[in-house]
């Protein structure tokens, strides 16, 4: 079978697994019956546990599905320790469902597929050793990967099950009451990991700081947790971010930058009370700046800015450019610092953010969007998944989610070195071109037919030339050349999930 | 003289020659005149790889309407006749030649093209050259050296060298130039080609840069060599028309077309004659506001 996009998907495993093919990027108005976790009652007066060894002694059973947020990103000391603990018991047919996997993690979850403690694997994404791993076949059953919506959505419908999930905070109480924002390793917004504070059967907080009862304010409140473990250390505050987020002097960067700003300024969403999501990255972060000068010179405020959260955005934020800031996660330290002390800095959590199947998530409300890619085709099919080698070194992130903003745009060089961005097909499908409107690169941009709206507004900006989408790929084709086909076995290794939870593409094992 | 001797020239921004992503990317920036470097950005055993990968990308990149420039090294240099001759066969816009300080160089460079040109079958006179003035002697031979050759599309003054030279250095309010500056703009203007002013290194100082730019357009400098494309749109700033030039310009070449329609030969506006002056003057303006994006194609003034 085929989802709407045009990839064959392999009929034996949709059959076995139940799925769906993609076929729109419409939600609708479904009815969702939503799942609710076991609650294994107490006064709370027990919750104290000396040892990982002894809660996973405790929790841990076979087979069963554990889960961990990646918050700390590269500065995380927890999921280490913690799958030390497991693997060291012996403990097998696990189902891995973290809200994603970082470089940090790669060399123990290998070393627990390779002892059969991890059989499954769900997540945002993976890079670095775990994602050639991978896509060498080192997993048996395909992994899924899913966008951030999209786990929240499985988890509030019970595709994704939690049995214990194990939650490093900078700071918590002796009952669990949490957050993410004081203390030593400090990341802002919980936003991820809230989803699994609320859903799982049992939760373990891991904190290197408890501190007096009650802790406020609580982004994880006491009546979610079953155990408060403390270890030494729960991060590395210089790697959980860059402590001070520098404007990027890469010509090429600000060149695309000024361009997208052309694009969102020149476009009928930029007014005031307009919301954005520009994510982070180089371009990102030079977009926020072009834009906080349009704001000043045409007096625009903006109603939210929306997703991961940096500096230049909450500076916006304290300069009233603009008005609130839904946070499901921070990037950098001034950005969790400001969640502390601004009190328009809302923290979100991950269904609220952006899962479809909701009474409305903030994506939904979104005006105008930056996402990056590391390839995009002429159907404007972007794939943030799986490099040029074929091999897995992405995540999908929020990036099918903010898609459904009103104006997406997707900044990208045309060319990285001698790789083409812009190819006649992508090697994995992502993001469907249905939700994505411009593609600005370096030389100028190229708008999806099917927004005529958009065509008519954005063709007559001086200095921004407009191209058919095919052109920009034959122009790339005409600077790197074609290359060979990237040649893959039969074998899945992984399913990627439209946020809806239908299959929209695959991931084959490459061939060496 | 070469022929588009009109052309704008704002902008020169400086490639090393060696590097292949800044020769990939060279043409996005919006440069008016694109110079890859063989010279002095190329180390000693980088010369023969860099003069390859230029030649390469003149084939097969695409630099839209940029003005296509190469340093080859100097003529003391064994690297001089390889460098002209690729260079001539990739069928680049124009050769700096670096340290000129006589006329016979200069003639030496188009004697060079000018066989070159005829070995690899390219049209005669179409490769044209410049000059690039680093020396006191170089200072007072100006004239010379911007009259030496037809192919002779403008001069540059090199401030690093020239200073050296001169036994100082570069200060911020660029007085040691001054008559460096003043000479070779003379000599291009009395010879009726280019002048470009020297780069500005310093990249975090935005004010001085902004500075030195509104002084050399003062003097009536056509542009100014860059080391980096953010330097572009700094200088394309300074070398825009004001509102109230464009639409003065636009009024003079209605005149000039409300007189051809009459068959006219003087031009008048407001019931005073308009000179020739004045007429190239708002050739001049139009060009730039087109080039600055202030003017629909019509040449109506869009308001910002």
């Amino acid at each position: 079978m085929k989802s709407k996009v045009n990839r064959e998907l392999p009929d034996d495993l949709m059959k076995e697994l139940d799925y769906k093919p993609f076929e729109t990027t419409e939600i609708g108005h479904p009815e969702i019956q939503r799942v609710a976790p076991k609650v294994h009652v107490s006064t709370g007066d027990d919750k104290i546990v000396d040892s990982i060894k002894q809660v996973v002694a405790d929790t841990v059973k076979d087979g069963m599905t554990i889960s961990f947020h990646h918050h700390f990103r590269n500065g995380d000391f927890v999921f280490n320790q913690v799958m030390r603990v497991i693997i060291d018991a012996g403990i097998k047919n696990l189902t891995l469902a973290p809200s994603s996997l970082t470089g940090v993690m790669n060399d123990m979850v290998i070393e627990a597929i390779k002892a059969g403690t991890i059989t499954n694997i769900t997540s945002s994404g993976m890079r670095g050793s775990l994602g050639d791993f991978v896509s060498h076949g080192g997993l048996k059953n395909p992994v899924i990967f899913r966008s951030h919506g999209n786990r929240a959505r499985a988890i509030e419908h019970g595709d994704i099950k939690i049995d214990v999930a194990f939650l490093g905070v900078p700071s918590a109480d002796r009952l669990g009451n949490a957050n993410g924002m004081e203390g030593n390793a400090v990341f802002g917004s919980l936003g991820y990991a809230l989803m699994d504070a609320q859903y799982a059967d049992q939760v373990v907080l891991l904190t290197d700081n408890i501190v007096d009862y009650p802790n406020t304010p609580a982004s994880i409140k006491q009546t979610q947790v079953d155990y408060v473990v403390k270890v030494d250390k729960v991060g590395d505050p210089d790697k959980i971010g860059s402590g001070a987020t520098r404007f990027t002097k890469d010509p090429k960067e600000l060149k695309i930058a000024s361009m997208v700003n052309d694009v969102i300024t020149h476009s009928p969403y930029f007014k005031d009370g307009f919301s954005f999501q520009t994510g982070s990255g180089g371009a990102a972060l030079a977009v926020t700046r072009y834009l906080r000068q349009s704001m000043i010179d045409n007096q625009i405020k903006a109603s939210f800015a929306l997703g991961g959260i940096t500096k230049p955005t909450t500076d916006l934020l304290n300069e009233g450019l603009v008005k609130k800031v839904m946070d499901v996660q921070d990037f950098d330290k001034g950005a969790a610092d400001s969640m502390h002390t601004n009190g328009n800095q809302q923290e979100i959590d991950a269904s609220w953010y952006a899962d479809p199947d909701n009474k409305g998530a903030m994506v939904d409300q979104l005006d105008v969007v930056i996402l990056s890619a590391l390839e995009i085709d002429t159907k404007f099919n972007v794939n943030v998944m799986t490099g040029s080698d074929g091999v897995i070194r992405g995540a999908i992130g929020g990036h099918q989610d903010a898609a459904t903003g009103k104006l997406t745009i997707i900044s990208a060089p045309l060319v990285r070195g001698r790789i083409a961005t812009v190819v006649p097909d992508v090697t994995t499908v992502v993001t469907p071109g249905d939700s994505v409107d411009v593609l600005v690169t370096e030389f100028g941009i190229a708008i999806n037919p099917k927004r005529i709206d958009l065509i008519a507004v954005l063709s007559s900006i001086p200095g921004l030339p407009v191209y058919k989408i095919e052109d920009l790929q034959k122009m790339a084709e005409k600077r790197v050349g074609t290359p060979k086909p990237l040649e893959f076995t039969d074998r899945t290794v992984a399913l990627i999930e439209y946020r809806d939870g239908t299959v929209i593409d695959t991931v084959k094992e490459v061939k060496d | 003289m070469a022929e588009n001797e009109e052309r704008l020239r704002r902008t020169m921004m400086f490639v090393p020659g060696n590097n292949p992503a800044m020769v990939k990317d060279a043409g996005i920036y919006g440069a008016d005149s694109i110079m890859f470097d063989l010279e002095d950005s190329v180390s000693l055993p980088e010369k023969d790889a860099a003069r390859l990968l230029v030649y390469e990308a003149l084939q097969t990149q695409d630099y839209g309407d940029a003005e296509m420039v190469v340093r080859v090294n100097g003529q003391d240099t064994p690297f001089y006749d390889n460098d002209v001759k690729a260079m001539v066969k990739a069928g680049i816009d124009v050769i700096r030649l670096p340290k000129a300080e006589s006329a016979e160089m200069v003639q030496k460079l188009d004697a060079d093209i000018a066989a070159a040109e005829k070995e690899f079958g390219r049209e005669a006179g179409s490769t044209h050259l410049m000059a690039a003035i680093e020396s006191a002697r170089g200072v007072l031979q100006a004239a010379n050296i911007a009259a030496a050759s037809d192919r002779m599309i403008g001069i540059a003054l090199s401030a690093e060298d020239y200073t050296t030279d001169m036994k100082t250095h570069r200060y911020p309010d660029g007085r040691e130039l001054e008559f460096a500056r003043n000479m070779v703009l003379h000599a291009a203007r009395a010879a009726g080609v280019a002048a470009f002013d020297t780069v500005f290194t310093n990249m975090d100082d935005t004010e001085g840069f902004y500075r030195e730019t509104e002084y050399i357009h003062q003097l009536g400098f056509d542009g100014k060599s860059l080391v980096n494309p953010r330097q572009i749109p700094m200088v394309n700033k300074i070398y825009e028309p004001t509102e109230a030039e464009i639409k003065n310009a636009r009024n003079v070449i209605n005149a000039i077309q409300e007189a051809k329609l009459k068959g006219s030969g003087v031009i008048s506006m407001n019931g005073q004659m308009v000179d020739r002056p004045v007429v190239l003057r708002a050739q001049r303006v139009m060009k730039l506001a087109k080039a600055s994006n202030l003017v629909d194609e019509e040449g109506n003034y869009l308001e910002k």
